[in-house]
């Protein structure tokens, strides 16, 4: 069986779901911000197979090397943040890390 | 017109000069020991860059770099609103306390980045583009936010948008390479022309929208994606607050304007337009817009923070805006982009008030509001009423003339029903807001509560902000017609 443009969108389409379980279910800041890298990269799966099996140009490829560069924009203010998190409130876990409320 | 690179850069001064500004700040911060003049040199810089977006007007409309950015009149009219935010932010800055703890130099850089992020957000016509100005809003916002030293509730706040924002602009990309994958590009004007051919499933097509609208709808401060709002709006210093709500509030209504508006409807008779047969958006959207509108003004009710409550009645006002899109014609159009200009002016009123209240108190809790206005500070507590009912609504104050362009675009649009829901939010609203005016006026202090004195920097900027708000309430006429003529797309 040929791998063809649908085995590439079920792939994304998984790692998206992982991403926001992660997301959703994760305490610790640094799990979180890794949930956040896999739904970014769920996309690029996407635009990298579009791009090769049905627009035939490039531009979905660009694009998914812009969100390579720019989750590693957001992975060093998030890591920035976690820092100074951790500098105030002695861990990362962001439900101890819980100030502000109704 | 499309033009190459080269021939676009005439047509670019007002981005250009906001980052020369950005980059000249960061040397600037490294030669010179006296960080005051930082601010001024900000100032100048947006000045010369609001200039030059004057100049724009009226000389030409087209794709700028081989279509990724549009100069039309509704990107410049975004453009004015971005730099009337920031400058009059800058303005607030300088007057307030809490800025002085932070790095001068780093934070007018990072503004002016934001500033110039909100630019393109306005004027980008390419997937690709919409995402890049998108995301250079988000990652200087964390910065700003998080930019108090060793502050518990700025470094949650911060921490808290980075991981909703990081959601939502991760859902948006993913809802955009369905797009792509439909129609195989990313660029806005071919997209329209495949997506009306009507090949696309409906059922996917709805769906990617609906991730799309995370990503803007978390901009914009759209239920269910404003969640980040109230915490982000009460750690971030108060001056950022006030840009967030109104700048990259605005930025996120242009992008969804453009995007669902010139890239996916076609301009029919008579000012409307049509959207994709047979996907049921604009019904959507109106259920968005009552829930939002509903759910700010519900949980404004018991605030007790000041910040906080100005965050919920500021979900509310998304939801009012978000009334003018439903419509889809340009009689609702034009009414969101008045309510934008107007509800600029109002909330950074607004905000300012609290900046002086906190100043002198170091509290932001309606308490501290109690007897202003005897308390040596009668100029502001005047000036925050016709803030707070001119958010309200109530003639004659712009608040009242912008809802009430809106209110009438809904109802010529014979959407009843959204039209009672927003009138009942109205009144609801009114009942948060004038329980801080009667707070100010009608309670009197303790003998605990502080005097509070203006600082000479803040008083003009006050009342800069307080006579519009009364002057355009009486007499709408010029910027009526200014919001008017900025409703010009560049389609083809």
């Amino acid at each position: 069986m040929a791998i063809g443009l649908t085995h590439y969108l079920v792939i994304g389409g998984i790692l998206f779901t992982l991403g926001l379980f992660i997301v959703l279910t994760r305490r610790n800041a640094i799990s979180i911000l890794m949930g956040v890298e896999l739904i970014l990269n769920s996309a690029n799966i996407n635009y990298v197979a579009f791009s090769h099996f049905s627009s035939g140009n490039v531009e979905g490829q660009i694009y998914a090397i812009f969100v390579i560069m720019l989750a590693a924009a957001e992975a060093a203010i998030g890591l920035a943040i976690v820092l100074s998190i951790f500098q105030i409130f002695h861990t990362i876990d962001v439900e101890a890390a819980e100030t502000l409320k109704e | 017109m499309d033009l190459t690179n080269l021939e676009s850069l005439k047509y670019f001064y007002p981005e250009i000069i906001l980052s020369g500004t950005v980059l000249l700040l960061v040397i600037l911060d490294l030669v010179i020991q006296n960080k005051r003049v930082l601010a001024p040199f900000a100032a100048l810089g947006c000045l010369l860059s609001l200039g030059a977006t004057l100049q724009l007007y009226g000389t030409s409309e087209g794709w700028l770099f081989h279509r990724m950015v549009v100069l039309d009149n509704f990107s410049l009219f975004f453009k004015v609103v971005s730099l009337l935010a920031v400058l009059l932010v800058i303005w607030m800055s300088v007057g307030c306390h809490e800025i002085r703890q932070i790095y001068q130099g780093e934070y007018y850089t990072v503004l002016l980045a934001s500033t110039l992020g909100m630019f393109f957000m306005a004027s980008s016509t390419n997937l690709l583009m919409a995402y890049l100005s998108l995301e250079l809003v988000s990652l200087t916002s964390y910065i700003l936010t998080g930019s108090l030293h060793h502050n518990r509730r700025s470094s949650e706040a911060a921490l808290k948008y980075l991981i909703y924002g990081g959601v939502a602009s991760g859902s948006m990309i993913y809802g955009m390479s369905w797009i792509f994958g439909m129609t195989g590009s990313l660029d806005y004007a071919v997209i329209r022309e495949v997506l009306h051919q009507g090949e696309a499933n409906r059922l996917t097509l709805f769906m990617a929208f609906l991730f799309i609208l995370s990503g803007f709808g978390y901009k914009a401060v759209f239920v269910p994606f404003h969640m980040w709002s109230p915490d982000v709006y009460e750690g971030a210093p108060t001056p950022i607050t006030a840009f967030l709500s109104v700048g990259s509030n605005a930025a996120g209504v242009a992008i969804m304007i453009r995007f669902f508006f010139p890239a996916v409807s076609h301009l029919g008779e008579g000012g409307n337009w049509d959207f994709i047969p047979g996907v049921e958006w604009p019904h959507f959207l109106l259920m968005v817009s009552m829930v939002t509108m509903t759910l700010g003004n519900l949980c404004a009710l018991g605030q007790q923070n000041v910040k906080r409550l100005l965050a919920y009645s500021g979900i509310a006002h998304a939801g009012y805006i978000l009334m003018g899109l439903v419509v889809l014609n340009n009689i609702g159009l034009r009414a969101m982009l008045f309510y934008i200009v107007v509800y600029l002016i109002m909330n950074l009123g607004a905000f300012l008030v609290v900046i002086i209240v906190s100043n002198a108190t170091g509290r932001e809790d309606i308490e501290a509001y109690r007897g202003l206005a005897w308390r040596g500070a009668a100029v502001p507590a005047t000036c925050m009423a016709i803030f707070l009912f001119s958010l309200a609504g109530l003639p004659p104050l712009a608040g009242f003339v912008g809802k009430f362009f809106l209110f009438a675009a809904v109802i010529k649009g014979e959407f009843y029903f959204l039209a009672v829901v927003a009138i009942i939010n109205s009144v609801i609203s009114l009942y948060y807001y004038a329980l801080i005016v009667k707070t100010m006026f009608l309670d009197f202090p303790e003998p605990t509560d502080q005097e509070v004195a203006m600082t000479p920097t803040v008083f003009p900027l006050l009342l800069i902000l307080a006579i519009p708000t009364v002057f355009f309430g009486i007499y709408w006429g010029p910027l009526f017609h200014y919001t008017n003529q900025s409703l010009g797309f560049f389609i083809k």
